[in-house]
Order: C-alpha cells, then structure tokens, then sequence
C-alpha cells in the first residue's frame, strides 16, 4: 500500500493569491477505507482553503476520535491540529479559541463524536456561538469501532450488521437550529460543488457554523437497506438552493431569475448567492428553514444546502468583550499580574 | 465523446509515450523494471528483439522515445531512457544462447541484401531463422554500414559493434565483403527470390564556393573523413580545423579532429543555435571537449595563399522567419569575418545515390532520386526488390534503419511464400492485472523524485589523446538503478469498469495530478476545457467511460498521469485496476507464436 504521496502536480495548475498550489493543502495520505466519504469532505476542504487562499497557519484544525476525527491528518498539513478525546473537541476549540481568536477554527467530528459522547459540549458551543466551523462527518454509525449504529442512524436502517434501528435519528441541523446556531448547513460528502463554496461561507462566518455532511461508510453502513449509503442519498438528496460563494473583493456575476434568488451578506463583506428552488423558504428565517427540514423528512427526502444564517451572528469574544490581543502575544505581566491583582479581584468580590 | 475503445491496440500502446514514439517499439518501461530487478540479460533481451543493437544504440541512438517521455511533461527532464539500455548491455549475461540458435532447416529461397548497414542485418536476423539464404553484400571490410564508418569509436567502440553485428552474421549469413555492387541488372540476374536495398544514402554533400578548385586538397567531405578515420586511412589533420554544419555528423567530424591533431578547431554553422539539426546532448559533448560552435556565419569563400588554404571567409546574418515559419537569413551588414584553417570539413547533408542501379529495370525513382515506394510494405515498383533505412526515404537514424528492417522481412517473406505483402502482422498485445495483494502491485508504483542522473565522462586528457578511448562511462549498477526508477511505468495501465463505479470520488480526490473527472458527457473540444484540470495538451487522449447512474461519465486525461495506482488502491471497488499492456511489434519469424521474450 502506498504511503507517501507523489509531490509530482498538474504543471498547469496555478498558485493561488499567497503562492500555493492545491497540493501544498493537502496531508498525508488517508489510511481510511477506500471509498469513505470522509475523504470527499478532507479534498473540499483542501478545495476551500486553496480557493480562498488562506495562509494554511492561519488555521487550527481540531477533532475528537474517531475515524472522522482522524482525517485532519489527511488535509492541511501545514496548519495548527489537535486531535482530543472523544466528544472533547468543542471543549478544546471553546480553550483555544478563547486564547486566540485570530485563527480560524475548523472542528471535526463525528456523528459518534457529537450525538452521543460529546452531545453535552456540542451544544454549549453552539449556545455559546463560538466561532468556529464545525463539520460532522455523518456516516450514522460508529465506524471505527466497525460500525455500530449511531444516534443519527435514521428509524428503520439497516446497517451491514441486517439489524434495522429502532430508535429514531437525532436531527443535528434541527437541533443546531433549535439551540439559536448562527449558521446550519448541510450537505453531502459526494456534492462538492455545494460543500466547497459551504465550506468557504461557513469560514468567513463569525459564528458557529455546523456543517452536517452525510458521509457514506463505505465499510459499515454502504448497503442499499441503509438510508445513509450512496445510493440512498444519491436518490433521496435535495436542495434548497443553488449555492455560491462570493469573496468581497470580487464582483457578482451570477445571474438568477428575479424572485428565487436571495443574497446573504457576510460581516466580512463577502456574500452568500442563494437560487432558492424552495419559494417557501427564506435563509434568514429561521422558521422557513424548520418547517422545511420537517417537510423534506416527511417526505423521506434529505435537504441539503444551506438551511439558516443569521447575518447579525454575534459570537462569544463579541458577548465577553475580550481581549483582542491572542495570549501568545502577550508579556508575562499581562498573562500572570501577580498575587496583588488576584487579591484585587477577590477583593471585589467579596 | 464515446466511450473509450481500449480493445483498440493502438489506445493504450499511445498511453506507453517512450515506445510509442520509438520507431521499432521497443517495451521501454518492461526493460527499464528488468534493470532495476538486476535482470541485465532479460533486459537485454527484450532490447534485442526489438531494436536488435541494444548496445550500439545504448550509446547512440537518437533517442525518439526521450522528449516523448512523460517524465518530461512533470519534471525538468525525461528518463535516460538510451543510457539505461547501456546498463542492460553492459552488465548481461550470456546471451547467446537466448537467440534462435543456427542452423537453420533451409526454405529453398535466397535474398540478397544490398549494403550491410543496420536495415539489412535486421533483416538478415529476422529472416534467417525462417530457413532463408541471405547474401549480404557491403563495400568495406566488415558489417555494420554508418555504425562502423561514420560512428566515431570514442562514442561506440568496435568491440561492441562488433559483437552486436556477429550474432547476427553468426546466424549463417553468407557475406561478401569488399564487395560493391555496381550494377542492379545484374543481381536481378542472378537467382534471388527478393532483393533487398540497405545502402544508406551514401553521399555527401559538397560546397562549391569560390575558391574551392584551388583550395580542394585540403577540404574534405565530413562522411568520407569520417570513414578514412575509421579505417585508419588517415591519423592526421591540420592544426587549424574548420568544420561547416550543423548537424551530429559535423559533431562527430570536430571531435574527431581534436583527437588526430586539430588543435584550433571551429564549427561554423550558417543558421542560429536553435535551428541547428544536432542533438543537444551531442552539441554539449562537443563543447565540454572545448570546440566553440559559431552561429549565423554562412561561408563566401575559401582563401588560398601561394595555393594553398589559409582559411575561410565568413558572412554574417540573422534569421528571419515568415508567418509560415519559413527561415530566410538577411545579412546583418557587419564586416566579413575571416577565420584561418590549415582544413575545412564540410558536413552539410547526405543524399541518397543509386548510380548502381540502372534506370530501365522497373525500380522508379522519385524526387532527390528517392526510391518510390509502398510506405508500409516497402517495395519498390519492381515486385522483388525492396528497400530500407536511409536508402528509403533519406537519411534518418539507426533505429529508423531498423524498423524498416523488421517491417521488409514481413513483405519479403510474404512475397517469398505467396502471400500478399499488404498482408501485416498485428501486435503481439496483452493486458493483465498487477494486483498481487489488497494494496499490492507486482510493480513499484512509489513516485521517486530524484533528478536525471548524469552519466560521468572519461577524462578530458586521456580521451581526446586516443580516438578509441569511450567518452561515457556509462550508468554504474547504483546509477542505473537510480535512474530506472525515475520511469514512472506507463505501461501500467489505469483501467475502467463503468459497472463498478459507485461514483464515491476517491479516485478524483487522491489523483495527485488531478487526471480524473466526473461530468456530464459533451463535445471533445468542450468537454477538455471543463475538466479538472483543462486538458489542453490535445496529442494526448481523453479515457471516456460508459454512463454512469448519475448519467455522468468518468473522463481520464491521459497526459500527466503518473501510474502511481493511487487511484486503484482508493478505489473501493476495484473499478480502477492497474493493469500491464505489453504491446510488441511482431517479428516474421514470430509470426507462429513464436515465443516473444518475458
Ligand atoms: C557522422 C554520422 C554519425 C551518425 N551518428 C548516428 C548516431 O549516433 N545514432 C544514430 O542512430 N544514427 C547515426 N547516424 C545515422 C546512421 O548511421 C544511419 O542512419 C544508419 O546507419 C542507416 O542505416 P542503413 O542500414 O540504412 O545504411 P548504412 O548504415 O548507411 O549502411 C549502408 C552500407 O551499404 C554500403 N553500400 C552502399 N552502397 C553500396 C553498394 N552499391 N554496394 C555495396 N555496399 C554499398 C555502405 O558503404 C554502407 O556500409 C550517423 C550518421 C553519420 C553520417
Ligand atoms: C471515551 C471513549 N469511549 C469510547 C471510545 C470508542 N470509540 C472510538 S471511535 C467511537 C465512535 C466514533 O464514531 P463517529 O464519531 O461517528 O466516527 P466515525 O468513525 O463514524 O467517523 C467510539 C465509540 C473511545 N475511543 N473513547
Ligand atoms: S470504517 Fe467507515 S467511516 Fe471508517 S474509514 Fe472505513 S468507510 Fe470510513
Ligand atoms: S495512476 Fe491514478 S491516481 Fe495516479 S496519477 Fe494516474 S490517474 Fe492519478
Ligand atoms: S474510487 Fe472507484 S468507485 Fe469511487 S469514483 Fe473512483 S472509480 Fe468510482
Ligand atoms: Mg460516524
């Protein structure tokens, strides 16, 4: 099996803005199972950065365990990682975020990691609106311990094991939608011209950003009886809108028939292009986007795409007012002011 | 587009850039993992029943298959594809024993071989193990045409010309040497079933400007100089050496004269660098040996004192270049430069020249008295003479030679037996999988990145004092392997199975050159500019599969991709697979499945 990756690239490929190519995105190679989508969502992601031409050590990613949360050894080698425990990953973004909120944090999950282990810490990460990209890699099962079903598997899927669940699925982008998330979306691992420019919206968001990304295991949960498998999804997936992302320097050129398109303008003057094919759903409305969700599950239907964004998304250093200057930059007498300050404080207190 | 038809021979022998571009096909990288495995002799082999001289043309072949070489498309610079043949020849083993071994039962038809140049032993080799009596005939002392006369022995030495051209010659060939034919009527006289013409184009073009009566004694035809060197003829040259043209024959002619006493010697070529006609490699080779190489300076007059030749006068000029690409070089208006010269050397071209073969016997001739010809078959107008290598179609290479070579004895011995020469014998073809394990391949498909190794040269000294001295020293073992694997395999081929697909993008995501699409189908000329990666070097196809579920199609662009499997071995279902296409042109005396080597 191969183990290194041929640094070889199409010579005619071009450097983005700061002077990489795609591959200078890119990790070692996967060791997951052939075929797992996980691996689409790493080569969107490695898309994403190189397209929006970030500096790769501008970004920490981080993640829990899981066969999900190894991937991001697989894209972005050059950036900041830290692969936690199990369901801990909010928790260590909430800390790191909160000591240096000039990064962009790319949180990596599982549908394990997150709806079962680590639901308790998911959700006060959204409650907080900590900003950050929180991207579930959502298989329904537990795919590194081989495939058990997982607190996403919808009722009545059969995995590979023949069992059929019988309990019903956590909706993720409901509940992210339910506990006042800023930004919901979802997508699949197999449709990357809409998870990229997601990806890329979701970056520039100053918020929580869940991305619930169906992503077929390929090994545990591919079989045709599972409705997370290809196929299923293939047959099964539909969109609110098309979907574009815009940098801010770059003029619109999309062109969408008046009335089903919406543009969404983001803090940082980049814009979201929305053709909506839902008339009844408004991405700003955060109750169009809930009854839209209801809607396509009653029909058996997967909507994808993105469900909410709140453009006034206010996140955590906003609400606690703090420091803008990242801990690493600051001295020892600001980080440890000394006992006198700390008697200061417990003064007041009292 | 429709789906790709791999059944063709032709598509994947296309994707194989080194031996499609090399004219006998030799199986490139098949012999380049031979060498890495240490197995010289099989190495050999495979060489020897393409290409016959896997020696000779180890150290001097024109070397086609190089600027096709992939490599070159993803790096600085292909494979040393010619210098790793060397390695092969020079670390074999017995090989003897390997070739159809003489005598042969005879078939009763006799086939006299004109000229003893690398076409006519190919034709010899090919035919005498069918039974044939080969009678090849060649003016000079021994066989082997250009390679023996015009080859220097610093760049081939004898030892290996010579046993590359006797394991032929060893296979019962009855040779007459010192022997030149002078007249066609009267071999068609004699009882041969079929004649074959390899007599190169054995003239040497002359430069009459003013000056030249005079000064003729010391000006020499590059080819004859070259030959009256060879067979000790000559051992001496003037101090001062002018050598004209541009080509590797001129190459050869100032090389030569630095190393038989031209101490100051010069080559002045009429047109710009660029233009020149000589390998790159060999215009080096002459510079490292301290030969300056002067441009745009057309000749105007050989200067004679009391005589005698001083020296040449030259013009000076710059290329222009029409809308059509057509060269006419304007004067620049600078003074006339002259450079003294106790010899010149002209190597400005070779023709081709029958005057042996009279005109009423049916063989018509066409422009610059060049044989007219069947380009497939080789036959000339007269049903049983044929020709090949420079007598054919004017000079070209040693390799050429031999590829006409092989495809000759085809027509000669269909035209021998009754079968119609048109008749062709199709490719030896096969294709099998290299799987061995889960993520294993029979191959080493891991992308080694090194840089060309170079091939280290004798010393300058020791070199230029003997004309025999070899100036390569050749790859050693280590380099060798080195070097071979440098060759990215692309006889490993990535195949499709539409039906597999479940369309997961593995493949697309882990493709480090980013060869692989999924889309919806359209027009060629469209469709390559929506892919991936816009595919717009067009001489390289586009791999179309049936549709797919989604109704997409996977589109491969061939150019870039580098066989590393990688693909195949993310491939959850085996849709891809990298699978081996040996592709061999097949011999006459293969014809019945006759074992092809490996
Ligand atoms: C200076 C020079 C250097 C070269 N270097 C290279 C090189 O490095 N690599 C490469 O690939 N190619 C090289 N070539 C070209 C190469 O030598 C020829 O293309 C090749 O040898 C042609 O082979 P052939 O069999 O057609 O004829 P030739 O090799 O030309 O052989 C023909 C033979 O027939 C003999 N002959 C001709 N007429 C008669 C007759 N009437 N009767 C009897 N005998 C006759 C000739 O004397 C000669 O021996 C070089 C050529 C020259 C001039
Ligand atoms: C504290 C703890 N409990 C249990 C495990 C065992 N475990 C490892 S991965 C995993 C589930 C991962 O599922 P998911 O997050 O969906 O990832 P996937 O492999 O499906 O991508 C579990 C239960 C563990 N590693 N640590
Ligand atoms: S077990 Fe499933 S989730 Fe894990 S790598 Fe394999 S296919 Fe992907
Ligand atoms: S072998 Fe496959 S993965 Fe490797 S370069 Fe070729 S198409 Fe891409
Ligand atoms: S990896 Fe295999 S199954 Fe997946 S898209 Fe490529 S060819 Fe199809
Ligand atoms: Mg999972």
């Amino acid at each position: 099996m191969s183990y290194l990756k041929p640094l070889f690239h199409h010579p005619s490929l071009k450097e983005n803005k700061v002077g990489y190519v795609k591959a200078d995105y890119e990790g070692v190679i996967s060791t997951l199972c052939a075929g797992c989508g996980h691996d689409s969502i790493s080569g969107a992601i490695v898309q994403a950065c190189y397209e929006v031409s970030l500096e790769p050590h501008r970004l920490a990613k981080l993640s829990g365990i899981g066969c999900s949360s190894k991937t991001p050894t697989y894209f972005l080698s050059n950036s900041h990682g830290f692969n936690s425990v199990h369901g801990r990953m909010p928790s260590i973004t909430t800390g790191a975020n909160m000591a240096n909120k000039h990064l962009i944090y790319l949180g990596v999950s599982g549908d394990g990691d997150t709806a079962s282990i680590g639901m308790g810490q998911f959700v006060h990460a959204i409650r907080r609106n900590l900003n950050m990209v929180y991207i579930v890699m959502n298989n329904g099962c537990y795919g590194l311990t081989k495939g058990q079903d997982s607190a996403t598997a919808d009722f009545g899927s059969i995995s590979k094991t023949g069992e059929s669940n019988p309990y019903n699925g956590i909706d993720l982008a409901g509940l992210a939608l339910e506990l006042g998330a800023s930004f919901v979306g979802r997508s699949f691992s197999g449709d990357k011209s809409q998870l990229v420019p997601m990806i890329k919206a979701a970056m520039s968001h100053p918020g929580f950003a869940l991305l619930d990304v169906i992503s077929p295991c390929v090994t545990f949960n591919n079989n045709k009886e599972s409705t997370k498998s290809y196929s299923h999804v293939r047959a099964h997936i539909e969109s609110t809108s098309e979907f574009d992302f815009v940098p801010e320097e770059k003029a619109i050129e999309v062109d969408y028939a008046a009335g089903d398109s919406a543009e969404v303008e983001l803090f940082d003057g980049s814009k979201i292009l929305l053709s909506k094919l839902a008339p009844d759903w408004n991405p700003t409305d955060k109750f169009t986007a809930v009854n839209r969700l209801h809607e396509a599950k009653s029909n058996g239907q997967i909507l994808t795409g993105l469900l909410y964004i709140n453009p006034e998304s206010k996140d955590l250093h906003s609400m606690l007012n703090t420091s803008d200057k990242a801990f690493n930059a600051m001295d020892e007498t600001d980080l440890c002011p000394g006992s006198m300050e700390l008697e200061k404080i417990n003064q007041g207190l009292r | 587009m429709n789906p790709t038809n791999t059944k063709d021979p032709e598509y994947f022998h296309k994707v194989v850039d080194c031996q499609y571009a090399c004219p006998a096909h030799t199986p490139v990288p098949e012999y380049i993992r031979l060498i890495a495995a240490e197995r010289y002799t099989d190495a050999f082999m495979i060489n020897w029943e393409s290409n016959v001289f896997p020696g000779i043309l180890g150290r001097t072949c024109d070397r086609p298959c190089e600027p096709a070489c992939r490599r070159g498309r993803v790096e600085e610079e292909p494979v040393a594809i010619c210098r790793l043949k060397r390695v092969a020849a020079d670390n074999k083993g017995e090989v003897k024993h390997l070739m159809p071994q003489a005598p042969f039962p005879m078939n009763g038809k006799k086939i006299a071989l004109i000229g003893g140049g690398p076409a006519s032993l190919t034709v010899a080799r090919d035919l005498a193990p069918l039974g044939y009596e080969l009678h090849l005939f060649d003016e000079w002392i021994k066989g082997g045409g250009m390679m023996r006369t015009q080859i220097p022995a610093f760049r081939l030495p004898e030892s290996v010309l010579d046993e590359e051209v006797n394991y032929i010659l060893d296979m019962g060939i009855h040779t007459h040497f010192n022997t030149f034919v002078d007249s066609m009527k009267e071999v068609l006289s004699k009882d041969y079933d079929a004649i074959f013409v390899g007599t190169g184009a054995p003239k040497g073009r002359e430069l009459k400007i003013p000056g030249y009566e005079e000064a003729k004694d010391n000006i020499h035809i590059g080819i004859e100089y070259l030959a009256d060197v060879a067979f000790e003829h000559r051992d001496k040259i003037g101090k001062n050496v002018i050598v004209l043209g541009g080509g590797n024959t001129a190459m050869d002619c100032c090389r030569t004269s630095k190393r038989i006493g031209g101490e100051t010697v010069t080559v002045v070529v009429r047109s710009p660098r660029k233009d020149m006609k000589a390998s790159p490699w060999e215009i080096e080779d002459a510079e490292l040996e301290d030969i300056p190489i002067l441009n745009n300076m057309p000749p105007k007059e050989f200067v004679v004192e009391n005589g005698k030749l001083t020296g040449v006068i030259f013009g000076k000029v710059r290329a222009e270049y029409d809308e059509n690409g057509k060269r006419s070089l304007i004067p620049t208006g600078e003074p006339d430069e002259f450079i003294p010269a106790d010899d010149v050397i002209i190597a400005i071209g070779q023709d081709n020249a029958f005057p042996w073969i009279e005109r009423d016997l049916g063989i018509e001739f066409g422009k610059w008295d060049i044989p007219v010809l069947d380009k497939t078959t080789f036959q000339s107008t007269l049903p049983n003479v044929f020709f090949g290598g420079d007598a054919a179609f004017g000079p070209e290479n040693v390799i050429t030679a031999v590829a006409h070579g092989h495809q000759a004895a085809v027509s000669i011995h269909h035209f021998c037996q009754g079968i119609p020469v048109t008749e062709r014998l199709p490719p030896f073809t096969n294709l099998t999988s290299q799987k061995m394990g889960i993520h294993e391949w029979t191959y080493d498909n891991g992308i080694a990145h090194d840089l060309r190794y170079k091939v280290s040269h004798e010393e300058k000294k020791k070199s230029l004092a003997n004309r025999k001295v070899e100036v390569e020293l050749g790859f050693s073992e280590i380099e060798g392997f080195k070097e071979a694997q440098r060759c990215l395999n692309c006889d490993v081929q990535t195949v499709f199975t539409t039906s597999l697909c479940i369309e997961c993008d593995a493949c697309v995501d882990v493709c480090p050159t980013d060869c692989i699409t999924f889309t919806a189908n359209g027009e060629e000329e469209e469709l390559r500019k929506r892919l991936t990666v816009p595919a717009m070097n067009t001489t390289q196809d586009l791999y179309v599969s049936d549709v797919l579920p989604t109704t997409r199609v996977m589109i491969k662009d061939e150019d870039v991709c580098l066989h590393c499997g990688l693909c195949s071995e993310r491939c959850p279902t085996a849709a891809w697979d990298m699978q081996k296409y040996m592709y061999n042109v097949t011999k006459v005396y293969q014809k019945d499945g006759e074992k092809v080597c490996c």
